[in-house]
C-alpha cells in the first residue's frame, strides 16, 4: 500500500457519507410528504456520489486490485469508521432533520478547510461536497427553523432530537492519531478547530428556532476506532446483503 | 485502425448527445464535456459529473463511446475529472434561453416564469425530479415549473 495512513483518512471520510446516504436512503417512499421524499432522496444520492468518489481513492491508495465495492460491501462494522452519528437511525422526521443539521453545519466547516489540502485529490473532491452541502444545510436549518418555531408538537418533537442526539456531536471534534498526522502533513483538517464556527453556527439557527442546546457535556465516541452503535450492523446486514449472499455478482 | 477526423468533428459528435434527463440542452451546453485532446493517435475526452450524485454521468459515458463507435472512431479514452468543480456558470446565455424554451427557468439569482415571464413566482421544493432542479410554482399563470438551480 502506498500510504496506509492516508488511506485510513480517505475510507472514514469515505465511510461517513456511504453510511449518512444508506440511512437517509431509507426515507424513500416513506418521507412525510412527496416534495420531502424526492429531497431526502436527492441528498442522499449527493453523499452516494461523494462516497464513490472516496472509496474510489481509498480503492487506488490499497492497491491490490482493491474496488469501491469491495470497500462498501465487504468489510465487517468492526473495519467500518464513520462518526456515530451517520449510522443513527432516522427515528421521526424531526430526528432526521437534527441529525443532518449537525452534520450538514459540519460537513461545511470540514469540507471548507479540506478542500485546501495538500493532497490534490481529496481537495478536488472537498471543492465539490462544499457546494452541495450548502444545499444540504440549507435545507436542514430551514426545517430546523420552522420546526422548532412551529406548533406545540413540532417544536417538542425537534427539541427531543437535539437532547437525543446532542451526544454524539463530540466526536465530531476529536481527532484521532491519524488525523492529527495528515494535518501535520497538511492534508487533513484540523477538526477540533472547526467547533467555535460550528457551535456558533447551531447556536444562531437554535435561537431563531427558539430551541434549547443541552448542558449534558457526556459525550459517545468511538466511530473513528470502529466501536460502533448496535445500529450499524443492522444497517450493514440490509446494505451487504447481496454481495454477502451472490458474492461478486454483478448485473 | 486509428481513423482520421478533426477536433471540431468530435465536438459536433458531443455537441449532438443530449443531456438524458433534460433533453432540450446537449452536454457540451451544460458544460460536461471539459476537454477534447489529441495524443499519440488518441483521442482524450475529458468530463465532469454535474452534481455528485447525478446518476446519469455514466449514461452519458455510454452515449459518447456509443457516438463515437457508430462514427467509426475506436482509437478513444474518457477521462473524468472533478476540478475544477462543475458550475452553471459555463452556461451561456444561449443555453439559458433554450432552457427556458423548454419550460425551465434557467439559473440565476432572479427566478422568472418561463411560461409568462413574470418574477411572482413561489418556491415550493429545494429539490425537485432531479438534483439539480427545485420546484416552483407562478403566483400569476399558476403553472407550476422547474428552475435550474444555480450551482
Ligand atoms: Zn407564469
Amino acid at each position: 500500500m502506498r500510504d496506509t495512513i492516508l488511506f485510513k483518512y480517505v475510507l472514514s471520510l469515505g465511510d461517513d457519507a456511504l453510511i449518512s446516504a444508506q440511512r437517509l436512503a431509507q426515507w424513500a417512499y416513506k418521507a412525510p410528504f412527496l416534495e420531502e421524499d424526492i429531497a431526502l432522496s436527492n441528498i442522499s444520492l449527493d453523499l452516494f456520489g461523494r462516497a464513490n468518489f472516496l472509496l474510489e481513492y481509498a480503492a487506488e491508495l490499497k492497491g491490490e486490485n482493491t474496488t469501491a465495492d469491495d470497500l462498501a460491501f465487504k468489510r465487517d462494522e468492526r473495519k467500518f469508521t464513520n462518526l456515530l452519528m451517520c449510522e443513527h437511525p432516522n427515528g421521526n422526521f424531526a430526528d432526521t432533520i437534527v441529525c443532518r443539521f449537525f452534520l450538514d453545519a459540519y460537513d461545511k466547516l470540514f469540507f471548507y478547510t479540506l478542500s485546501k489540502s495538500r493532497d490534490k485529490q481529496l481537495a478536488s473532491i472537498a471543492a465539490k461536497a462544499i457546494k452541495e452541502t450548502t444545499y444540504h444545510y440549507r435545507h436542514s436549518s430551514n426545517w430546523v427553523i420552522r420546526l422548532g418555531d412551529g406548533t406545540e408538537g413540532s417544536h417538542r418533537k425537534v427539541q427531543e432530537a437535539i437532547n437525543n442526539l446532542w451526544t454524539f456531536t463530540g466526536e465530531f471534534f476529536k481527532m484521532t492519531q491519524t488525523d492529527i498526522v495528515m494535518m501535520k502533513k497538511k492534508v487533513g483538517v484540523d477538526r477540533k478547530a472547526l467547533k467555535i464556527e460550528w457551535d456558533k453556527t447551531i447556536n444562531d439557527v437554535c435561537k431563531e428556532a427558539t430551541l434549547r442546546i443541552p448542558e449534558n457535556s457526556f459525550m459517545t465516541t468511538g466511530g473513528r476506532e470502529g466501536i460502533h452503535t448496535e445500529h450499524l450492523g443492522h444497517l450493514l446486514s440490509d446494505m451487504q446483503y447481496l454481495q454477502r449472499a451472490y458474492p461478486d455478482a454483478t448485473w | 485502425m486509428v481513423k482520421a477526423v478533426s477536433k471540431d468533428f468530435i465536438w459536433e459528435l458531443l455537441e449532438k448527445i443530449p443531456d438524458p434527463e433534460i433533453p432540450a440542452v446537449s452536454i457540451v451546453d451544460l458544460g460536461i464535456t471539459r476537454e477534447v485532446i489529441f495524443k499519440d493517435d488518441q483521442i482524450h475526452i475529458t468530463i465532469t459529473p454535474t452534481y455528485s450524485g447525478c446518476p446519469a454521468i455514466s449514461f452519458m459515458k455510454k452515449e459518447i463511446v456509443r457516438s463515437l463507435e457508430q462514427n467509426g472512431i475506436n482509437n478513444y479514452q474518457i477521462h473524468t475529472t472533478l476540478s475544477p468543480p462543475w458550475t452553471t456558470d459555463w452556461m451561456s446565455d444561449e443555453v439559458k434561453a433554450k432552457l427556458s424554451d423548454a419550460g425551465i427557468a434557467p439559473p440565476g439569482k432572479l427566478v422568472h416564469c418561463p411560461q409568462c415571464d413574470t418574477k411572482n413566482v413561489e418556491v415550493i421544493s429545494e429539490f425537485g425530479s432531479t438534483a439539480c432542479k427545485a420546484l416552483y410554482k407562478c403566483n400569476d399563470c399558476q403553472e407550476p415549473f422547474h428552475h435550474f438551480k444555480q450551482f
